[in-house]
């Protein structure tokens, strides 16, 4: 695994835990542990997610740097697959 | 207002086509127990709840579901990219290629087009609820279904993950339920709607 294919994975991981925790937070929105696991995985993800946008391209289309070029259409979508 | 991300929730990377599995699973897209009655009935129904904690899981969980549809649909085009004419008649495909070529279009596996009447939204939170919950469990069946018909662990894997969201899904859809009735008023035990004409019931 390259370090692209690393910080997606990660950002992959992170992201299905944050998207499981938004929906049990919903329903117990003051269970403390649930919180503090929320706080420490939103900074990993925000983290690889920058990283990986200033390394590779964006993931959403806010982030986009304008530099001379719409970056957004260049990489693959996700429906291609990555073989 | 929605932010696209150009990523899967969960990868799909699927190297061998089988466009008779692909018309099977495409049925978790279009057909009356897929992703995209699930993500339009959760959606439809957020509006006319008054609980602030429903409302959220009925947003959050909606939005999930679309990036479910996009998993199968993924699922799908990967199953049925690239195909000969050959392998579209010998896998039974023709009667879908012939009018969507290797396009997606939301449809059961039997062929029957996508339509609202697979899914209710009916305003009262109850009775919503109870509908999303046995959503869910039709969904997981027929994740197993599909599960019993699937050999190839490239789409194995990502049917997998989908089948236990259904799961995550109907706990947090009864812990919404759960929730309505514990705010109910004590009279109202036959749970008539608290979010419409609730002093009837008083």
């Amino acid at each position: 695994m390259d370090n692209r294919e690393k910080l997606f994975a990660c950002i992959t991981a992170t992201s299905f835990v944050l998207d499981d925790l938004r929906l049990f937070l919903d329903t117990h929105p003051t269970d403390r542990e649930a919180l503090a696991h929320w706080e420490k995985l939103q900074k990993v993800r925000n983290e690889a997610v920058e990283e990986y946008t200033k390394c590779y391209g964006p993931i959403n289309s806010y982030d986009v740097d304008v530099n001379n070029k719409w970056a957004w259409i260049e990489e693959p979508w996700p429906w291609e697959g990555r073989c | 207002m929605w932010s696209y991300e150009k990523r899967l929730q969960y990868p799909v990377n699927i190297k061998q086509p089988n466009p008779r599995l692909a018309q099977v699973i495409m049925s978790q897209f279009g057909g009356p127990d897929g992703e995209l009655a699930a993500s339009q009935r959760y959606l439809s129904q957020r509006y006319s709840t008054k609980n602030k904690k429903v409302a959220a899981i009925l947003t959050d969980i909606g939005t999930e579901e679309l990036a479910h549809m996009e998993m199968v649909c993924a699922i799908v085009h990967q199953l049925t990219r690239d195909l000969t004419p050959q392998q579209i008649v010998e896998s039974g495909f023709e009667k879908y290629y012939v009018d969507h070529t290797l396009a997606l279009w939301p449809q059961s596996a039997g062929g029957i087009p996508f339509n609202s009447c697979f899914f209710q939204s009916k305003g009262d939170p109850i009775t919503d609820l109870v509908e999303d919950m046995a959503a869910e469990q039709k969904a997981r069946t027929t994740y197993d279904n599909i599960l019993r018909l699937v050999h190839d662990q490239d789409v194995c894997d990502p049917i997998k993950f989908l089948r236990k969201r259904e799961i995550i899904h109907f706990q947090r859809f009864g812990e919404a339920l759960r929730i309505i009735q514990d705010e109910l008023d004590r009279k109202n035990f036959y749970a008539i709607n608290p979010d419409f004409a609730a002093d009837q019931c008083k």
